[in-house]
């Protein structure tokens, strides 16, 4: 959505509103769907381009020393799911385990985690920066996501890469509500971002998202899905889930979490 | 001057109207004095996501490297808030740590009250605190613009010389609740201001951005003039609080000073000085005509 000076405004002037009419109303804001709440949300794209702008396609996030790690990765969200599928696989260590990759490329496919053991692996030491605040440097290796995507050859409509977990965050009125995200391409293609394995030397633990989980590292911790099942090539994620690009996302929190 | 004004007594400098605050200092103000509410509740409600500050790049939890921590124990009467500051720790049950959410004591850094919205919502605590980050920095800076040119920041904002001669003084004065009236800012004023808005409101953007991961992958020279990430975070925290209190002494000092020809002076621009000798006739004898 364009940011226009009239929509500033124009939230100002319903901010201040709010402000007379109590807290009642503030609390308003909560509701997702409440039209003063979108536009302030508007500001989260003004982030986004300005970041974009910034920020070059390969400008890497700070990487640290093996000393700065001083205690084990910080599990959070989910850390063990229950889900069925999950657990037979993770019963066979994941040998049964397939990440596929699909919608707009080319060549459809799936990896098993020796095919994607026997990539190139990069191994980054970075910190993890928790939306509510907290932040832990831990050692990250794993296969660059834009191999895969160089693999499977992305489609020129190609906008977005949606990722599918196993965890079940939620039960629906349809179903189990499942964790997924989003990213766009320019991060995608970042060359610390990458489907990881390993935690500071070791396979990733179930807590910390086994067999594979994303890092994203100039964004914040919610988008760097932990247990992805499979990828999606999308031009757009508004029909996926609530249809705001993300589980957290679809519960209010912002699509771009550079900040 | 009335034709009342004394005959054959010492002439005074009598009250007048002054138009001392243009539009777009007027206008600035006001906006700060929104955004600075938002910011302010909305930053409450996601520091109470993790009610804990650190030193450092990261938060060591094994260790507790923690300098401030808001948190609720169990107790038989439920959950009690307690504060740990450097080490030492204090009963703040009711109000932080623990306090009243939907009739029930929950465990919460700050109070309903303080927050925005009042019940836990990190994301739209987040969707505000955004919103008028950017609305601040953008009023910010086109205050810096306008005041360069039309003078502000020279003439009203910048400590003079003179200024800092007339500082003892000018304390003393304070202290004494008067203040000087003749339509200029006195020394502590200036002084207060250029701090609030060239200092500390610069720092609560520029540690604000150290917290974005994006901003450290565009800056990582942020992380080291800060000291890391949780170090910016506790900086912000601590420039909060000096912002709070500089509110404070604001608000106390435009009631002390006279709130109506204050306010009327932040609206409209119009001031009315006071006499600068105590009245040596009548009172009924001193309204000027303007």
């Amino acid at each position: 959505m364009p940011i226009s000076r009239r929509h500033f405004i124009g939230a100002s002037a319903a901010a201040s509103g709010l402000m007379l009419s109590g807290c009642d109303g503030i609390d308003q804001l909560s509701n997702t769907d409440n039209a003063v709440r979108k536009v302030l949300a508007s500001a989260n794209q003004l982030t986004y381009r300005a970041q974009r702008l910034l920020l070059g396609n390969d400008w890497l996030a700070p990487e640290y020393s093996e000393s700065d790690i001083r205690e084990p990765q910080k599990p959070n969200g989910t850390e063990s799911p229950d889900d069925e599928d999950y657990q037979a696989l993770a019963a066979s260590g994941f040998s049964g385990y397939r990440l596929q990759i699909s919608g707009l490329v080319e060549k459809p496919q799936t990896f098993s985690l020796e095919n994607l053991r026997a990539m190139p692996v990069r191994t980054q030491i970075t910190r993890h920066d928790c939306v509510e605040g907290w932040s832990c440097i831990a050692k990250w290796s794993g296969v660059q996501l834009s191999r895969i995507l160089e693999q499977v050859r992305v489609k020129p409509e190609a906008r977005y890469a949606v990722f599918r977990c196993f965890d079940t965050m939620e039960q629906g009125m349809a179903g189990p509500v499942k964790y997924y995200g989003s990213i766009d391409l320019v991060d995608a293609w970042h060359p610390q971002t990458i489907l990881a394995f390993d935690l500071n030397g070791k396979p990733l633990p179930v807590s910390n998202g086994a067999p594979l989980r994303l890092r994203v590292e100039r964004q914040l911790g919610y988008k760097m899905n932990k247990y992805v099942r499979a990828i999606e090539l999308v031009s757009s994620y508004a029909a996926i889930g609530n249809g705001n690009g993300g589980y957290w996302e679809d519960q209010g929190y912002d699509w771009y979490a550079g900040i | 001057m009335s034709a009342e004004a004394g005959i054959g007594q010492r002439p005074e400098r009598a009250s007048r109207l002054v138009y001392r605050q243009k539009a777009i200092t007027r206008l600035t103000h006001w906006i700060w004095a929104i955004s600075f509410f938002f910011l302010l509740m909305s930053g409450l409600q996601i520091f109470n996501a993790r009610a804990t500050l650190y030193v450092g790049q990261q938060s060591i939890f094994k260790s507790d490297d923690a300098i401030l921590r808001m948190k609720a124990e169990d107790t038989k009467n439920g959950p009690s808030g307690r504060t740990m500051l450097f080490g030492r720790s204090f009963d703040t049950n009711g109000v932080l740590g623990a306090s009243q959410e939907d009739g029930e004591s929950t465990e919460r850094g700050f109070p309903s009250w303080a927050t925005l919205p009042g019940s836990t919502d990190l994301a739209t605590g987040r969707v505000i605190h955004f919103f008028f980050a950017w609305l601040l920095v953008a009023t910010l800076l086109i205050w810096l613009v306008a005041s360069i040119f039309n003078g502000h920041l020279k003439n009203e904002i910048a400590p003079a010389p003179a200024d800092l001669r007339e500082l003892p003084h000018d304390v003393m004065e304070h202290l004494k609740l008067r203040f000087d009236t003749g339509g200029r800012y006195n020394p502590l004023q200036k002084i207060s201001y250029a701090i609030v808005l060239l200092v500390m409101f610069p720092l609560m953007v520029a540690t604000g951005l150290t917290m974005s991961p994006g901003m450290d992958a565009f800056a990582p020279w942020l992380l080291d003039v800060f000291g890391g990430r949780q170090t910016a975070r506790t900086i912000h925290f601590v420039t909060m609080a000096l912002l709070v209190t500089f509110v404070l002494v604001h608000l106390v000092m435009v009631l002390a000073a006279g709130p109506i020809n204050e306010m009327r002076s932040m609206i409209t621009g119009w001031y009315r000085t006071r006499k600068s000798q105590p009245a040596q006739v009548s009172a009924g004898a001193i309204e000027p005509e303007q």
